[in-house]
């Protein structure tokens, strides 16, 4: 088992420097951002003298193995716009993406486990082919267009919500604010995990040893949850993995649409406004994160079942 | 066998629909999409009070009818769709088979780069490519297949690994058929079940990501008229009330993705029985 983990864990920091190397090209490609540190009719000269001061005239990839070791250290360098330390604008943002996040897991959890359970055992009944269909469009359905829809529905005309922004007076007005980009932020997977949990439970329903249980003369939630659920949970379990990823890209365009103040709206803004350090900062910490999340969703896994530890 | 679920009949009826609208786009629209007048600028849907019933689904702030642009924003979100699927495919697929075949060193590499682009969520990599290209349809088809290929290549690998095993694939190396006939021409047959149903609902993650593109901004230029671009537009009038500027083009990307999911759903039953639920 501890092999399994360490092994994960090497190749996670590997993937983590795939990661930022991957940005640092790209973002390279756009031309060196000299241009936010020099007043509009700065003379030629100046604008060389800058360059070289920033260090933006050496080739890409020194600059990069300087990134590299400086941000080993937790050093992403100075954001070209505001001129404070980058690890700072990021750390600060991470609490309210990591908030939306989780409460947007939350909420999917919390609603696709008993409306995929409950499909599934009242299979093509009423009930299994509206909840199937919700499920659907909630698949469907672009995530800003949800926001603005809850937006317009909840916060303007019925003026029940806030229209944007992170609530600071208290918890009740934190909640008041967080509501509605969590829910936005939430249907698709909630959707996606109803429709899975549902298929993953029906195919589990039809084997041998949950038929064995019903002749032992089990009751349904004994043969249901204690039995069946367990096996049909693998695959949900990769999938919550792959979720959060999910969610985090997700967080982007919500917390676009709610001016919510997390890393997803600094990157956006960050790339437009061709500050680097800021986005490789937000991308390596967004990064981490997920790299986290998904170690530890496959140590569980690998936890679970132990076919995988040997693979 | 069609005909046997309603909502598969539902899904064909609807993409019927939209191909239409952007194949015969110019044929259909009843105003051209990017000319407005001021004059007839926020005009309500033509069955409320104060719509004109010129404009069916109501104008925005700029004049334009709705309803034709919402018809020529299908050109933009199928074609963008249906080819960035096609390319991502090509790459995930090839780089799938030579991974799992070949094992290895190849098998190692394509596989890290995956994970590495995997560490990312598709729309920041999305984001980030384009604000290098900058806007353009093929820019846009390049980004969403460079940022999509890898679900095709992971699935392809591991059932090129079990195929690879068979005995009719030792018996064709035994007559000494070249690697890359064997891949495509005995291997890839039996993997393109698969292929075809990630294939169609990676053209519904394609659609929802342009869109989500075009919301900020970063799809094609500010002149094509996109429905992510609409819902954007329409933002600034959630407040002031004129709901039907982006609710008309956020229920064309939904209803659009709806009937490519209900498909894909019926793809993926007709492929494999036993998941059919």
């Amino acid at each position: 088992m501890s092999t399994y983990v360490v092994r994960r864990l090497l190749q996670s920091v590997f993937v983590l420097v795939g990661v930022t190397f991957l940005v640092y090209f790209i973002l390279f490609q756009t031309g060196d951002p000299t241009f936010l540190s020099v007043s509009t009719d700065a003379s030629q000269q100046e604008v060389e003298r800058v360059r070289h001061q920033l260090g933006f005239d050496r080739p890409w990839y020194i600059q990069y193995a300087e990134f590299l070791s400086k941000a080993v250290r937790g050093d992403f360098g100075t954001s070209l716009r505001q001129g404070v330390p980058v690890t700072g604008i990021v750390l600060d943002r991470i609490p309210a993406t990591l908030e939306l996040a989780i409460t947007a897991l939350v909420i999917s959890l919390v609603v696709a486990f008993p409306v995929g359970i409950l499909a599934a055992t009242r299979r093509n009944t009423f009930m299994d082919q509206t909840a199937m269909l919700a499920a659907v469009l909630g698949q469907s359905a672009p995530t800003f267009f949800v926001g603005i829809m809850l937006l317009f529905i909840f916060g303007g005309m019925l003026g029940w919500f806030p229209i944007g922004g992170r609530g600071q007076a208290g918890p009740g007005d934190e909640l008041r604010h967080l509501i509605l980009p969590a829910v936005t932020l939430a249907t698709f997977s909630m959707a996606r995990n109803a429709r899975l949990i549902r298929s993953s439970l029906l195919e589990t329903l039809g084997l041998e040893y949950v038929t064995v249980a019903w002749a032992k003369g089990l009751a349904e939630p004994a043969v249901i949850l204690r039995h069946a659920l367990r096996n049909a949970l693998i695959p949900v379990i990769t999938v919550i993995g792959l979720d959060f990823g999910a969610l985090l890209g997700g967080a982007i365009i919500t917390e676009t649409v709610f001016a919510w103040p997390g890393v997803g709206n600094l990157v956006v803004k960050a790339i437009g406004q061709k500050d680097f350090p800021v986005v490789v900062g937000c991308v390596t910490m967004l990064a981490v994160v997920f790299i986290v999340i998904n170690v530890i969703v496959d140590v569980i896994y690998g936890y679970i079942d132990p076919r995988i530890r040997r693979a | 066998m069609l005909m046997a679920r309603p909502t598969t009949l539902l899904a064909v009826a609807i993409l019927v629909l939209v191909i239409a609208c952007g194949v015969f786009a110019p044929l259909v629209a009843p105003h051209a999409p990017r000319q407005g007048d001021l004059i007839d600028s926020k005009l309500p849907p033509s069955w409320l009070a104060e719509g004109d019933s010129r404009f069916l689904l109501g104008t925005d702030e700029l004049g334009r009818d709705i309803l034709s642009r919402i018809i020529f924003g299908a050109q933009v979100s199928l074609t963008v769709g249906f080819s960035a699927v096609v390319l991502a495919g090509a790459i995930g697929v090839t780089l799938g088979l030579v991974a799992g075949y070949f094992r290895g060193v190849a098998d190692d590499v394509v596989m890290r780069v995956a994970d590495v682009q995997l560490a990312l969520p598709q729309i920041l990599m999305a984001i980030a490519i384009l604000a290098v290209l900058g806007p353009g349809l093929k820019n846009v088809i390049l980004t969403l297949a460079i940022t999509g290929w890898v679900t095709y290549a992971r699935v392809v690998r591991g059932e090129v690994l079990s195929v690879r095993e068979k005995d009719f694939i030792q018996a064709a190396r035994c007559i000494g058929v070249g690697h890359v006939k064997i891949m495509f021409r005995h291997i890839l047959p039996n993997v393109v079940a698969s292929i075809i149903v990630i294939a169609s609902f990676a053209v519904a993650g394609t659609i929802l990501a342009e869109a989500a593109l075009s919301f900020l901004g970063l799809s094609v230029g500010p002149d094509v008229p996109t429905w992510g671009g609409m819902v954007a537009s329409g933002r600034d009038q959630i407040i002031t009330g004129q709901w039907w500027i982006y609710t008309f083009p956020g229920l064309a990307i939904m209803l659009t993705v709806l009937g490519i999911n209900l498909l894909g759903d019926w793809l993926r039953d007709y492929f494999d029985p036993r998941l059919r639920t």
